[in-house]
């Protein structure tokens, strides 16, 4: 079954052409790496996939609900894809618990004790229960990235987009990051990641794809990309980074 | 020169009765003021251009005239034109709250639009309607750097409010001109109520500390 399908994407800001003719299908349970230079439209890319950016053209149906559609309601469409920024954004005037059982309770409307039970069967399984009380900005980069996919993670989303959510960590917190992410991906989760983690890409993503330009250039399974990229414009990226 | 308090002793209590009059237009004037001046901000905000258009032309013409002129154009000017024969209270709530009222317009704008961008995409990517978001999450931050502000301009209209000595309204000011005026003495009745004036401003200054301090959490 197919949790994301995006058909010829285009998206511009005035003159500025950063997505052309972007298509892809991404399955259930599928993980997918989103790499390329910065500026490729990578992060545009993502939100266009949760409306924080509107398609200038396309089609985007997401868990069956076309986004695209004038007439869908975009903010309760919103509820299940759950997305992590390069920058947390946690809430930082509510404390770590509140930051995770807010959604639940505001847009969801579940009890209390529910919202409760499960955000913190949620830290647990990010390792930071003893963190319930604290506010964020009492937290390292690390264990604010564990929050954040958690929050994201209270509303139950059918995918989970992440725009490059090591990328403002200090070298020692990355792992922990990742050691979540790839828990989360092999509890089933489909994920679209944007990332610079290319040890992430190789071992966890099911699937590359590879953006140059606005360009969707070259997709492929990881092993197959690293290995023997099909493209110049690949080869060259590949060539400046690893 | 030597200063003599004791002349003034028999006028302390009018000259006192003074705070409670300034006061109470004072504090008429700053809710007039904040609730007009939370409407502009939601103008300003607002995605419908002819509301931001009429904002920030009221926003423009308040704060590039003097106040005293907005003044006497409402005691003076008015009643020329209407015919209402506008007391000299009214006209300074109006002056004071609709000059005011741009100033705090201008605070809660800045103050929401200094709020990351990031929270917004937050809330609105966990799909928190937009007048729910406002509320939880914007406006509380929000408010850390709108009070400070607010507790400024207060601070400034207290201080202001002296301008209605001009139209003849008795307060705090009026009064220690009247009190030099029998004595043909202005040093200490003018003293007197510039203590006055600064214990009030002291009072506002406290208060906001207060407050600043109570909002701090999570910092
Ligand atoms: N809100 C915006 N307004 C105008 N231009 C934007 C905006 N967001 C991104 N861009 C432009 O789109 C291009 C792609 O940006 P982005 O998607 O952030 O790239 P990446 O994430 O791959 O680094 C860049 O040229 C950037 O300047
Ligand atoms: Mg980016």
């Amino acid at each position: 079954m197919s949790v994301i399908n995006v058909e010829h994407l285009y998206k511009s800001f005035g003159k500025n052409d950063v997505l052309k003719d972007i298509s892809i299908n991404i399955k259930q349970g599928e993980v997918v790496s989103v790499i390329g230079p910065s500026g490729s439209g990578k992060s545009t890319f993502l939100r266009c996939i949760n409306l924080l950016e509107q398609p200038t053209e396309g089609k985007i149906t997401v868990a069956g609900v076309a986004l695209t559609d004038p007439k869908t309601n975009v903010t309760k469409a919103r509820e299940k894809i759950g997305m992590v920024f390069q920058h947390f954004h946690l809430f930082p005037h509510l404390t770590v618990l509140e930051n995770l059982t807010y959604a639940p309770l505001k847009v969801k409307r579940v009890s209390k004790a529910e919202a409760e039970e499960k955000a913190l069967a949620l830290l647990e399984r990010v390792g930071l229960s003893d963190k319930k009380d604290s506010y964020p900005n009492s937290l390292s980069g690390g264990q604010k990235q564990r929050v954040a996919i958690a929050r994201a993670l209270s509303m139950e989303p059918d995918l989970m987009l992440f725009d490059e959510p090591t990328s403002a960590l200090d070298p020692e917190m990355v792992k922990e990051v990742l050691d979540v992410m790839k828990d989360l991906a092999q509890s089933g989760m489909t994920m679209l990641v944007v990332t610079h983690e290319m040890g992430f890409a190789r071992e966890v993503a099911d699937r590359v794809i590879f953006l140059d330009q606005g360009l969707l250039i070259e997709e492929g399974k990881p092993e197959e990309f690293f290995s023997a990229p099909k493209s110049e414009r690949a080869k060259d990226f590949l060539d400046k980074i690893l | 020169m030597n200063l003599d308090w004791s002349q003034i002793v028999p006028y302390i209590p009018f000259m006192l009765e003074g705070i409670w009059v300034t006061l109470q237009f004072v504090i008429v004037s700053i809710i007039f003021g904040f609730i007009v001046g939370t409407v502009l901000a939601l103008f300003k905000i607002s995605s419908i251009k002819p509301l931001r258009f009429f904002a920030d032309a009221y926003t423009s013409m308040f704060r590039g005239t003097p106040l005293i002129l907005q003044l006497m154009i409402i005691y003076l000017a008015v009643p020329q034109l209407t015919g209402y024969d506008i007391s000299p209270f009214l006209s300074a709530i109006l002056a004071f709250g609709l000059n005011s009222s741009a100033y705090v317009s201008e605070i809660i704008r800045a103050g929401i639009s200094a709020v990351d961008k990031g929270q917004t995409e937050a809330a609105v990517a966990l799909g928190v309607p937009y007048r729910q978001m406002m509320i939880d999450i914007i406006l509380p931050q929000a408010l850390k750097n709108i009070l400070p502000a607010l507790m400024n301009e207060f601070i400034t209209l207290t201080k202001e409010s002296a301008i209605v000595s001009t139209i003849g309204y008795l307060d705090l000011m009026r009064r220690g001109q009247v009190v030099g005026a029998n004595l043909y003495r202005n040093f200490e009745p003018l003293l007197f109520v510039g203590l006055i004036y600064w214990g009030l401003v002291m009072v506002l200054s406290l208060i906001g500390k207060w407050v600043e301090g109570r909002l701090s959490v999570g910092d």
